[in-house]
């Protein structure tokens, strides 16, 4: 129970035996004796941690595999916190997290570790009100106000104001919020910490808070499954998961007023609207740019300042500097925002922070 | 056989139920263990704290005890009078030629994840159950919550209680029934006999279907609303036990919050041993 770890590794060697025995059932097949004809041994770099950026992950590695046959990364999605914590006890050579670590954190870790953004998210809102058709547009205080249980009906005066000309229904509100831990609890909780003081002092910031109403459900999934079933529903999931899915969401608006819809484009412009720290532990909700979304944050890569095996650190700067590069090309696709150039350019001056 | 085999042979098997021992008292100490953090800063106060918070780091384990029986016990009222007349009619009425196909019909019920029994809970349970709110007027109807868990809890057991229970009653010597005609009952009091002779395994049955529906996680926590309170409401959502474990255990990176997690387990581990204590004791004061 305590590994989740122990579990997977346990299926990846049980995987990795069955490949062994379908190849060794068939020993004239060219893959076996392409590898060894490259280097020599294939080189196996593991990483573990956030489940948000595993698709964009697996195709990263993937694709560096087809240009590098002799090195094989292996990632686990087991949570953010499951990636910070095998980093912190050194079995996986790499961690990914949506939320940043904390100072105790990486206090407590065994040597400094560098944070790497690599791509950017998004969280939306999404709502079931029977009659309404247009899209909705919320503040961040109302939307705070909405999930501390304080406006309770969808003809709510603050709701009425930020949506003249949409006749609202007088519908109890039913909120509905993630019940697994999450990353997307965590962007969506600063945001509204950010618009909201009493948000910040009742609720907070984390992958999982005290909810004061409302139902949770598992998943983006979960929530989309009970927001659309619910008449006068409201929730919240990640944009890819909205976009792939073609779920209507609503409009936020910004620090600069303006009702912004979330994007690609405007979840990149939030990154560039941030002051950038020198270790990219930064939180880019309430973005100061005139056309940031304002509910968007990064997702980034854990590594070692000093890692102590030198031929596979040597490898993942490699592969860090590709997918910060020419890998970017490949977000968008998949539905996430690329980094802004400005980030990318100070990523691959901090990657020289990196002893090999 | 020799009698040096006949030693080696209870010395082994022997070993193996010392090994049962050995697991159970090692689940017991290493979810200690991992707790420590948590039972140092709360003591017994995390028994019936109300609060859990991650955020500010103050952990309670009230009202996951409380959905967690209340959905467990509801479940058990509400699959025991369903499972024990499956096991009667299956082994006392039916037609011995229905007999065998209603017998795997059960169990095949048994076999399926629950993954799939809290997917058909969101999508014709809950709606079901969302309309019935909407007539009672209950605000909001949201349809999770507690009688959505305690549903799909009892559809679960069921199988399991009356597959245990048809065994015990087929078990029933023959005797006994011939012995209740001969004294000129009628079929129900042969029944009635019966079920007495089987009395003990009946409520061992019982148990096993409560043990699993204390435990059952997947399933509730997609029908259950997941919201940690403590209300004798059927339909507003609470949470239990074994789904907030499921639910945070990934994403808790802080040690506190992770060993309150683990306490919760260990809180688990107990209640479900002192229920079956309980129930041991029950079934000694009704055989004696």
């Amino acid at each position: 129970m305590r590994d989740p770890e122990n579990a997977s590794m346990k299926k990846l060697t049980i995987i990795a035996a069955l490949l062994l025995a379908v190849l060794g059932c068939k020993p004239n097949e060219t893959t076996t004796t392409t590898t060894n004809a490259a280097t020599g041994a294939t080189i196996q770099i593991n990483g573990a941690g956030a489940t948000f950026p595993y698709p964009i992950y697996s195709k990263w590695f993937d694709e560096y595999h087809t240009s590098h046959p002799n090195v094989q990364i292996n990632y686990q999605s087991i949570g953010s916190g499951g990636g910070i914590k095998q980093l912190s006890a050194e079995t996986v050579f790499f961690g990914a997290t949506d939320g940043p670590m904390n100072d105790e954190q990486l206090k407590n870790a065994p040597a400094p570790i560098l944070h790497f953004p690599t791509v950017l998210g998004g969280v939306v809102p999404i709502y079931n009100i029977p009659g309404v058709t247009s899209q909705l547009r919320f503040s961040g205080p109302t939307l705070a106000n909405i999930y501390l249980g304080r406006i309770t009906k969808w003809n709510d005066a603050a709701i009425a104001k930020e949506n003249p000309g949409v006749s609202l229904p007088a519908t109890d509100i039913a909120v509905v919020h993630r019940s697994d831990g999450s990353g997307t609890t965590y962007i969506f909780c600063d945001f509204l910490s950010k618009t909201s003081p009493d948000y910040k002092a009742k609720v907070g910031v984390n992958t999982s808070v005290s909810w004061p109403v409302g139902v949770g459900a598992k998943g983006n999934e979960g929530v989309t499954g009970l927001v659309q079933q619910t008449p006068g529903a409201i929730g919240y999931v990640e944009l890819i998961y909205a976009l792939q899915n073609k779920i209507p969401f609503a409009a936020v608006q910004n620090k600069s007023g303006a009702f912004i819809t979330a994007s690609l484009d405007s979840v990149t412009a939030a990154a560039a609207g941030v002051a950038m720290p020198d270790d990219f532990r930064v939180s880019i909700t309430d973005s100061d740019a005139k056309d940031a979304y304002p509910i968007a944050s990064f997702t980034w890569m854990l590594l070692y300042q000093s890692p102590k095996d030198k031929e596979r650190a040597k490898i993942l700067v490699d592969f860090l500097k590709w997918a910060l590069t020419d890998g970017q090309k490949d977000a968008t696709a998949l539905h996430y925002a690329p980094l802004p150039k400005s980030v990318v350019d100070k990523e691959l001056q901090a990657i020289a922070k990196i002893q090999l | 056989m020799r009698r040096g085999d006949d030693r080696w042979f209870r010395i082994g098997t022997g070993a193996f139920a010392a090994l049962v021992l050995l697991v159970v008292a090692g689940i017991g100490f290493e979810l200690t263990r991992q707790s420590l953090l948590s039972i140092e800063k709360f003591g017994f106060g995390f028994w019936k704290g109300r609060v859990w918070d991650p955020v500010s780091g103050d952990f309670g384990a009230l009202p996951f005890i409380w959905g967690t029986l209340y959905s467990a016990i509801l479940a058990l009222l509400l699959s025991t009078p369903i499972a024990l007349g499956i096991a009667v009619f299956i082994s006392e009425l039916s037609p011995r030629a229905l007999r065998q196909p209603l017998a795997y019909l059960t169990e095949l019920l048994a076999a399926i994840p629950s993954i799939v029994y809290g997917l058909w809970g969101i999508f014709v349970l809950v709606p079901i159950i969302r309309k019935l709110e909407v007539m009672l007027g209950a605000k909001p109807a949201l349809g999770v919550g507690m009688l959505s868990a305690a549903v799909i809890l009892a559809i679960m057991v069921v199988p399991l209680t009356s597959s245990v229970a048809r065994e015990i009653l087929k078990n029933v010597p023959s005797t006994q029934r011939e012995a209740a005609y001969a004294l000129g009952a009628t079929r129900w009091e042969a029944i009635k006999v019966a079920i007495g002779f089987g009395r003990t395994g009946i409520i061992g049955a019982v148990m096993l279907g409560f043990g699993r529906a204390l435990g059952e996680t997947m399933a509730v926590t997609m029908v259950i609303g997941n919201n940690p309170q403590i209300t004798a409401s059927l339909f507003k959502p609470q949470y239990t036990m074994a789904a907030v474990i499921a639910n945070e255990f990934t994403e808790a990176a802080d040690e506190l919050y992770l060993h309150a997690l683990i306490e919760i387990g260990l809180l688990l581990f107990i209640i479900t041993i002192a229920i079956n204590l309980l129930s041991r004791l029950l079934v000694r004061k009704v055989t004696a």
